[in-house]
Formats: C-alpha cells, structure tokens, sequence
C-alpha cells in the first residue's frame, strides 16, 4: 500500500553513506512487510538495495547469506551433495504463509528482524547454527546467533539504527542430516509448531522448535534421547508462557504439537520405534 | 525517471512512498486491482522483468528502469494470452475482480508448480469460484457451450457476457474510470466502542494542505435511518445517522475529510482533534437484557421500529404450535443442545467504495460498489431531500458482494461530501475498514431441544436464538426470523417453537450475509435431526426422509406467519436426498491413510423461499433495435451472479434469437423503472422474471405485427430464427425494424415482477471427512451437494454458484473468524490473520440437481444462489460427529478447537 508519510527515500552505495538514523527512519530491504501495513510514524526509507550485497557467499567455513538475500535467492541455492541439509531450504521457504511471488522479493533479513514466531527463516537458521553480524548504529559490527537474536514475538536484539548485515551458516551444519516437521490450522496456512531436528556425525541430536514457541528454542541431547527423555526434556526447558498464542493456534494445541513432532523427528533421525 | 509498462516508456515520477499497484492504477491500467493492498491476495499480481509479483508490495521506484507487464499487456500483440483464453473456455471467474492477477500468476507458473497447485496459488485468493473452475483453466478444459441456435439458450451452459473483458483487465469496476479533478475522501473512525464526542476541533485538520472540507455531525442531515436496504423500509430499524455525535463501535465513523489527495485527507484524519466522554460499552450479547446493562440507543423508541431499546432489543420474536413441553416430556428420544455460530465477514475482494458528483443539469450522480442501487437512490433522495430524478445511483461490474452489498456504507458520505464541496468526490474503503467498519455475519447463540417418537416422526422442535446485532441493528430482524423460519418449516413437526432475540452490542454491526441467518440455526437443527436419528438407529437420509415437508404440507415455522405467498412451485428435495445418498456411496479413491484419521459421513439439507418476503420487485425492458437484435435494460446488478448471462438467455429464449443479439444495459437508476436489488438470490426468480414477462410481452407485439401486415391470424404467428413466421411465410426482426419505422414508433415493451407468489428450493449435502485424532487435522475425502434449482438456466453457472458457495461456507466453517476482544476491537482485519480459503483449502464438490420445473419461476426456473451455503457446516458437524462420537458445536472446526475434546476422549 502507498506508504503516504515518506517524503525521502535514502539510497547509501557503502556503509559510509548510511545516513545518521532519525525518528521515522525504517530499512527498505525487499519492503514486503513494511508496504503491507500503514506505517504512519515513517518519514524516510533507507534502502539497502544499492549496497549490493553479494546475495550468497560461500567460503572455507561458511555459507555466508546477505541480509538483502532474497527467500527465492537462498531457494534457489545448490549445495555440494555432501551438505545433506540444502532440502531444509526449501522446505522452510513453503513454510511461508506468503506465496513464491513474495519469495522472489521479500529478504532472509527482513524475515529475521521481523522476529514473528512462525518467521520460518528463523526456523532455517537457528536450525543451522547461524550466527548474525550486525552493523551498530554507533559503528562497529556484533555477532549474536539467531537463536538469541529473536527474543519473543516480534522482538529482538536490534537497537535503533542497527542493521543485520548477513547470518553466517557453518558448513559443519550443512552437512548434517536434518528432519523437518510443520503443523498450521490449514493446509498451506501459517505455522503454528515448525520443528527441525539435526544430527551431527558425532551422534549429538539438535531439535528446534519454532512457531510454536514465541522465540526460537534449541535443545541439545548429547546422548540418543528415548521417547520419554524427549518429552521431559521439552517439558522441562519449554515452560507453558513460551508457547505462542493467537489466531493461529492455541497454546495447549501448538505444546502437543511440538511434542508430538519432536517425537516423528527423533524417530526419523534415529531410525527409533515407540 | 523512465517506466516501461506494456512496452510503453512512461517518465511520470511515481512519490516516494508509492507502491506500483497505485503508480499503475494513475496512469491507467486499471486492471490492477486492489484487494488487500497487503500483499496477501494476489489480485494487483503483475510481471516485473517476467517475474509475476504482488504490486502492492513493490514500492514503485523499484521500477524504474525495468518492465513492468499488467493484465492489460499480457497478451503483446496477439488477442489474447493462452492463459486468458484458458480462462475464457472454463469460465474460470465468477465477479472476476480476482480474474487478472489470478490470470498474471497462472500464466507465469512452471511444470512443476502447476503440479502443485496449491502451493503455487496460495497467493491468490478467489471468494467466487472455489477454485474448480480455475484448476479447469489451468488443465485446458472447456467449460462454455459454444453458440447455440436461435430460441435455444436457456438452460445451457453459455458465457457470461462480461468474460472477454474480465479476462483482459478490461471490465470496469466502482474505481476503474479516471474523473478530472476527483477529491478524496478518508474518513476519522472512533477509537472507543461506546463515547458521546463531546467536541470537535477542526483547526489543525483545515490546515493540512488540500484539504477542502471537515465535515462532522454538526455537518450532516439527522435523519434517522438503517444502512440496511430493503423494499420495505419498516424491515430495518432507524437507528443510525450518516455522522453521529454517539459511537456505539470502535470503527464507527466520526468525521470525513474531503481533500485533493488521499495523503492529505489521512494527514487531516490524524490532525482532527476529538473529545470523548466515555461511555460504558456492552459487548457480550449474553449481558444485553442483564439489568443494568449499558443501554446502547436509549434515546430511541419503538416508533424508531426497535423491539425494546431500555433492554436493548433490536427485535425479537415468539410462538408456539402445539405444546413443546408436553411433547417432549412424552417422546421416545431427545436431544438438547447449544450451538455458537461465530462472526465471520464477506471478504468480496472490491471494497466497499465508489465516487460521487454533480452534474452540469444538477443530478448527484454516484457511481458505486452495490447490490442495490435504486434503494440506495431512494435513501439518499429521502436523507437530502432531493427529488428522485436528481439522484442516480449505478455501478457497471461490481466485485462481489455475499449480501455485504445491501447496505449503505459509502454512499451518503459520498453524497454529503459531492453536495458540500460541489466536486467530484472519491471514497474507498481499505481492507481493514472492510473488518472493523462495514458489517459481517450475526452471531448466533442457538439453543435447541427436539423430540421424535419410535417411528422416527419428529414429537417437538424447539429453537431459542440470540443474535448478536453489533452497534446498529441492520437486518437485525430479517436475519433472526429468517433463521426461524425455513429451518424448522422444512420439517413436518406437531409441535413448535422459537423465541428470538437480536440484541444490541457495542460491535461492528451485523447484517446481510449468505444464508441470511439459516446456517446459524441449521448448524443445530440438523445435528438435532442426526442425533434423534442416531438414537434411533436410523439412518440420517432415512430420518430426513421421514419428516421433511412434501408438496401439501403447509410449511410452517411459528409464530404464524403475515406472509401467505410460499407455494411449492417444484419440489425436489426428495431427489437431492437421493442423489447425495448415491453419490456419497458410489465407489471413489481410497486415501491411504493411518487408524489414526478416523472417518465419517454427514448430511444436512436446507430449504429456501426462492424470494424475500413482502414484496421484490423488478422491472425491466426490452426493444427492438436497428439491427434487428434487442436492447434489454434491466436493474439488477451483476456482482458474480451470473444474471447477466441469465437474462440474455431468457429474452434470446423467448424472442427465438441468439444471446449476442441481446445487449444488456444494467443497474443503472437512469434507464429508468425499479429493482429492488440482487439479494435474497433474486437476480433470476424475480428480475428474469420481469425479463421473461417484457420479451413475452415484445414476442406477442412483433407476432401481431407481423399477423397485421400478412392479414393472418396472429395465433398462426411463431417466433423462429429471428423472424416472425407463419406458414411458409417469414419476416426478419430487421423488416420489423423497417415496419418500426414506417409507423414511427420503435417495438418495446416493458416486463414487471413483484416477486409473488414465491416458490421454494432445496439443497442437500453430503461430507465424508477425515480427522485426525492425535491432531485435530480434517480432511475432506468426499463433497457432494445436490441442488434443486428447477430448470437450470445455466448448468455450468449454476454449478460455480453451489461449488463457490460451499467454498465459501467451508471458509467460515474451518478457518474464517473474526476476533473481537474484551474492549470490542477487532483484533485480527486482515487476510494474513483472517485465513480465506485458498486453492488447497477447498475440496471438489460433486454437484447434481434435481429433475424439476418450478411452474412459478421464469422459464422454469428457481433462484440458486446463497442457499448452497447454507447446509455446509451444519453437514460437516454432522460428519464431524459421525467421525469421532464427539459432538462440536461451535465452528470454526479447526484443529486447535478440536483438539482438547479428541485429547480427552483419544488420549
């Protein structure tokens, strides 16, 4: 929709020429959350799309995936054979509420700072390990894993005028076999419960439960769980006021649900029986 | 900056916050259409670079530099785009708002997302169709007859007049014509569901620059009057003024800016400074009758037509056949139950919206988005005091409408801002004010008990309904009687009763919906009917058949009613049992699936009065043209319906031509005559009607004509093949048109409909469902519905009349619901939180009618519009109920909801 209060758009090349961030200023990345609702507190967009971010980058240690990466872009990457968890990209883009037509707009970043529970961006690369760099407003980068970047619904460590700049992926967590489950009230519907479990050469089982929880929660078992120690597990370290609530799913549901498809995943990752 | 759209160079500069839907819409290419503006229904979908994207969501110097291809450009240089020629043959549209971003995305899919329809459709939303029709285009099936002979039409599958134009953008909706020097109008919404504005400050909002008038309360006339629009004023209560000094919703408007921009009037809308006293607000309906309760319009009286306004009461109503109580206390088996119908809204993709202005010769023209443009005419002539003839009200194709349409919500704001400002004046609603400030279903609390002997013969039928009218009580009483009424006259029952109430809240009001109030109270009549029957032992369709009505069964519902004009024109509920019984046994596919789906069947059926009660009326005309083909004027709006191709059939029919000789002009309150709107299905019962008496009319005048001229017996006169005939002789329309001529006086002849007496028609359907009882998930493995439309006028519309109204129900009866928290704010107005069914929501329905022809319908025919709605979610609690032994009572059925009870009875 016409954002009718913006009177600038910003178009900065380089870090240098970010302009020193003021009330009513908002980053224009693929724009597809920020035109959807009215944002009558906005005066100026800063867009990042003349950074020219290399969308994907891939190096000795790491997948390296712009914040300007658009979903379409990570979508459309092809690994190595060996990097066994590249099926989790996909599966986690048709997570989206929205269609392939936003995918090949909307960012890996926006999705991210957006923070929303089901964000299944978030899902990806909390699964996978990956660590945010954010350029602080004041100069200077941090780097915060996504698993702590996301702190509740819609909430999360950005102070203003921050900007994430990319989410590194270890290749390690690329190669590790993964399995992924999702549960919405319809059948191409938001997520209410998305869950991915990995598993590691060395036998360690990572499970991690999004959506259904209000931020990103990663549980680690170093030994092979049994169906029970999973449950008393998830229990233990999901307390109830993590569960999200709202039209997308009641709370009671969306805990049965993660406990229910964290139980199919340790079941496929360990080839286990009840 | 340099634009290409349509391989046309544009260097307009679009503002910097634009989004390129508007950039589009401003210089022209109107087939970009805005649905959501949120990116969430795929309406305003066009290529960027061949890449299809939602427009709304691109700020539109994203642009520059790049190709933009809309609807409009689709095709290049040929006619048309495949896809749109695909369209075309399956008819793959109903309103067709949806049809260009629906077109734009299907002609941009791969092999592989056309394997995987719905994932890849997910971004397009269609309330139409239900989707079949659109997986026929995708799949190159030819849904259309091709023309048939002169004198034939009626009753095939022929194409809506409008399709190639809706296929190419080119069909113009309320907003789709550019008007010089148009004003905008936005409008200040109360933020408190119940306040008296103590004050209002004008100041800041005048000094926006471009804004050209404030108007307020103190502005506008104070005339008491209901959004509602019916023949019968007396239906709807006064209760509501254009601007009022009393908010009794969050969403109510309070003042409208009238400005050079929509910016500017948002600007002016933020600057207006209100005061609000507060008022206590009343938003539980339970609490309405409580002493001392908020009293909601305390200043009005029963001569504002309000059954009881210290208590709240919009309407209400009882009566008793028999003695209930008695018959119950005796019967071999009963049932009691209580049952919640949520609040769901229509979501018809065009919003609510249209222009206003005067012209040159003093007439306040309004150009607007209805089902009812002569009552609306007659509203604004009584609110302004204008005479008839110096108000006109019209609208060429119109987006939808699911009875969200017969209302007033725009077009006295328009009125009032055109006559204040003497400007063109242009006010559309958004998608959030679709939600939190138009109107939406009632609620529906209903509790029921009923009784049957061993037999399996119903004993007593009791119906205790509250409805929920919101703020204003808009079809607050022919919504709740309504709901009374066809429910239980369907049933021969000894004894009956209902007591009703609508009750005021401090909510977005409630009116006009699909169904009118009957699927509220089926959903509990009918699973009374399978739980009688259950206890029994008797199967569902037998128990249905044991004691649905029969032709000389007097259909009754008490009290008794003041309308005696129902008859049985037809009767074909007999058969739709039948069919659905066939249908849901016949062999299909298996679904492999685990003993954890557990499986289950459900019926219900429903019966329509094929009209509203106390008067419809439709006048229509029809002449001879120079060409010897016809012009054929008609009031009643086109909005999905499908009329349009109806009454050509009707009038080609009748005047042995074919449907392109006929030229339709429609819904406009300037060709003169009367309709009293598309509503209560009456597009083809009662304005076909009017058609079929003008063309018989027309037909009579040309045999006799005809008969003058040869000096023949006009009884040996016939209509064949465009000419009179008789014998061996035969004169074209076209000599007509010379015999016109020479007299100096053109054939035409006016048809009339009062919309009595009414028939009835019936709908039955069948589910069988899926659920899963370790996650509340349900599956649809079988749809069925078969209808009794009388003589089909169109198989193939008819068909996308029941499939979009089962899509439609299965919406409200799995996913739709609107939220409205403690304070009555709506929590969730918009697509994203308000899920519509997409293309993998909605299963295929099987769709059969019934052999009947109705004696009193046009041609045969009966009305088949929102009645296929109305038995979905009553069927699938039914199926539901079979499925796990547990009884829901309040959809939506979605998984979260059933889950506890499956956890509690499954573990």
């Amino acid at each position: 929709m016409d954002l009718n209060t913006i009177t600038a758009v910003a178009h900065p090349q380089t870090r240098t020429q970010l302009p020193v961030w003021t009330a009513g200023d908002a980053w224009l990345a693929g724009g597809t959350w920020l035109f959807s609702e009215p944002q009558t507190h906005l005066r100026r967009l800063i867009d990042l799309t003349d950074l020219r971010w290399p969308a994907l980058t891939i190096t000795e240690g790491h997948l390296s995936i712009a914040a300007t990466c658009t979903i379409a872009e990570l979508d459309g990457l092809a690994g190595p054979p060996d990097w066994l968890a590249v099926p989790l990209i996909n599966q986690c883009c048709r997570a989206f509420l929205a269609s392939f037509k936003i995918w090949k707009t909307a960012t890996i970043g926006g999705n991210l700072c957006m923070s929303l529970p089901a964000g299944p961006m978030i899902s990806l690369t909390s699964a996978l390990d990956g660590v945010c760099t954010i350029w602080k407003a004041g100069g200077g980068e941090q780097t915060i894993p996504v698993v702590d970047f996301v702190t509740g619904n819609q909430r999360n460590r950005l102070t203003s005028g921050d900007l994430l700049r990319q989410i590194d992926i270890p290749i390690a967590a690329l190669k590790r076999r993964t399995a992924f489950r999702q549960i919405s009230l319809a059948p191409v519907g938001r997520s209410a419960a998305l869950l991915i479990g990995s598993l590691d050469p060395d036998g360690t089982l990572t499970l991690t439960v999004t959506a259904s929880t209000v931020r990103p929660i990663q549980l680690l078992f170093r030994k092979t769980p049994d169906a029970s120690a999973l449950r008393d597990a998830i229990a233990q370290q999901i307390t109830d006021d993590l569960y999200h609530t709202d039209i997308h799913g009641q709370p009671l549901w969306r805990q049965h649900m993660t406990l229910r498809l964290a139980e199919e995943i340790r079941r496929e990752l360990l080839g286990a029986t009840p | 900056m340099s634009f290409e759209i349509n391989g046309k160079a544009f260097s307009q500069a679009p503002r910097a916050g634009q989004c390129l839907r508007t950039f589009l819409r401003e210089l022209g290419h109107f087939g970009v259409k805005k649905g959501c503006d949120a990116g969430d229904c795929g309406a305003c979908t066009v290529l960027l670079d061949g890449e299809p994207v939602h427009s709304c969501l691109i700020p539109a110097f994203r642009a520059e530099g790049r190709t933009v291809t809309t609807i409009e450009g689709l095709a290049g240089a040929s006619d048309a785009h495949p896809m749109q020629q695909a369209f075309l043959e399956a008819q793959a549209f109903q309103c067709g708002f949806c049809t260009a971003g629906m077109i734009v995305t299907c002609a941009s899919l791969n092999q592989a997302q056309r394997t995987d329809l719905g994932a890849a459709l997910k971004g397009n939303i269609c309330r139409c169709t239900g989707y079949r029709s659109i997986e026929d285009a995708l799949l190159g099936k030819t849904n259309v007859e091709a023309s048939v002979e002169a004198g034939a039409a009626f009753g095939r599958s022929l194409p809506a007049p409008a399709g190639p134009d809706i296929v190419r953008g080119m069909a113009r909706y309320t907003f789709d014509t550019a008007i010089d020097g148009l004003l905008h109008v936005k409008l200040v919404r109360s933020p408190h569901a119940h306040a008296r504005i103590v004050a209002i400050d004008k100041a800041d909002a005048l000094n926006v620059p471009g804004v050209h008038a404030v108007l307020t309360h103190e502005d506008a006339p104070s005339v008491l009057m209901s959004t509602a629009r019916h023949e019968m004023d007396w239906m709807d209560p006064e209760d509501t003024r254009i601007l009022d000094d009393v908010v009794r919703f969050i969403g109510q408007r309070v003042a409208a800016i009238v400005a050079e921009s929509e910016a500017a009037a948002e600007e002016a809308c933020r600057r207006l400074k209100v005061d609000y006293e507060i008022l206590p607000a009343l938003i539980d309906p339970e609490q309405a009758m409580v002493p001392g309760a908020p009293i909601i319009h305390p200043d009005r009286t029963t001569a504002n037509r309000i059954a009881d306004p210290q208590r709240n009461l919009a309407a209400e109503t009882h009566g008793e056949f028999g003695d209930v109580a008695a018959a119950l206390a005796t019967s071999a088996v009963t049932y009691q139950g209580t049952f919640h119908s949520h609040r769901v809204q229509h979501a018809a993709l065009e919003t609510h919206g249209g222009l206003a202005w005067r012209d040159a010769s003093g007439v306040l023209n309004v150009r607007t988005s209805t089902q009812v443009p002569f009552l609306t005419r007659r509203a604004l002539a009584d609110i302004f005091e204008l005479p008839m003839d110096k108000v006109r009200v019209f609208c060429e194709r119109v987006g939808g409408g699911f009875g969200g349409k017969q209302e007033m919500f725009v077009e006295d704001i328009l009125a009032l801002a055109a006559l204040r400002t003497g400007r063109p004046v242009k006010l559309e609603l958004t998608r959030e004010e679709q939600f939190i400030a138009t109107s939406t279903r009632h609620p529906m609390r209903v509790h029921i008990k009923a009784g049957a002997d061993t037999d399996g013969k119903l004993t007593a039928l009791q119906l205790d309904v509250l409805s929920n009218t919101g703020a204003y009580g808009n079809h607050a009483g022919p919504v709740m009687f309504h709901a009374l009424a066809e429910s239980i006259s369907v049933y021969n029952c000894p004894n009956k009763r209902v007591d009703g109430a609508a009750v005021y809240t401090n909510t977005v009001p409630a009116g006009a919906f699909r169904g009118y109030g009957l699927p509220q109270a089926l959903i509990a009549v009918e699973a009374a009917i399978d739980e009688l029957a259950m206890q029994l032992g008797i199967s569902p369709y037998e128990m249905r058949r044991r004691n649905i009505v029969k032709p000389g069964d007097a259909m009754l519902s008490p009290p008794p009613s003041e309308f005696h004009d129902v008859l049985y024109g037809s009767y074909g509920l007999d058969q739709c049992l039948d069919l659905v019984e066939r249908a849901m046994q016949a062999d299909g596919p298996q679904p492999a699936l685990s003993p954890e789906w557990l499986i289950g069947d459900g019926i219900a059926l429903t019966m329509i009065d094929s009209a509203p009660p106390a008067g419809h009326i439709a006048d229509a005309m029809i002449a001879l043209a120079e060409d010897g083909g016809f012009d054929l004027t008609v009031g009643t709006a086109e909005f999905g319906n499908g009329t349009s191709t109806v009454h050509r059939q009707i009038a080609a029919t009748t005047l042995a031509t074919t449907v392109d000789r006929i030229r339709l002009r429609q819904s406009d309150t300037a060709h003169g005559g009367h309709d009293t709107g598309a509503y209560g299905s009456a597009g083809t019962f009662v304005a076909g009607k009017a058609t079929h008496a003008a063309s018989m009319q027309l037909a009579t005048e040309l045999k006799a004509a005809a008969a003058n001229a040869w000096l023949c017996d006009v009884e040996a006169c016939v209509l064949e093949d465009n000419a009179v005939v008789s014998g061996v002789r035969r004169m074209p329309f076209t000599d007509l048109v010379k015999l016109a001529r020479e007299r100096g006086q053109p054939f035409a002849s006016t048809g009339n409909s009062e919309g009595t007496p009414r028939s009835v028609g019936f709908n039955v359907q069948g589910f069988r469902v899926a659920v899963n009882k370790g996650t509340g998930e349900l599956r649809i493995l079988r749809s069925v519905q078969a209808a009794d439309a009388g003589i089909v006028a169109n198989p193939m519309q008819c068909r996308g009349q029941v499939e979009g109204g089962v899509a439609q129900a299965l919406g409200a009866a799995l996913y739709e619901e609107m939220v409205i928290d403690a304070n009555g704010r709506v929590t969730n107005p918009k697509f994203r939180d308000y899920h519509l069914p997409s293309f993998a929501d909605i299963p295929r329905t099987e769709v059969f009618f019934a052999d009947t022809s109705d004696t009193i319908g046009p041609l045969g025919a009966k009305s088949m519009s929102e009645s296929p709605y109305n038995p979905v979610a009553a069927a699938l609690g039914n199926a539901i109920a079979n499925a796990t032994g547990i009884r829901f009572t309040a959809p939506p059925f979605k998984p979260d909801r059933l889950f506890p009870a499956l956890l509690d009875k499954f573990g």
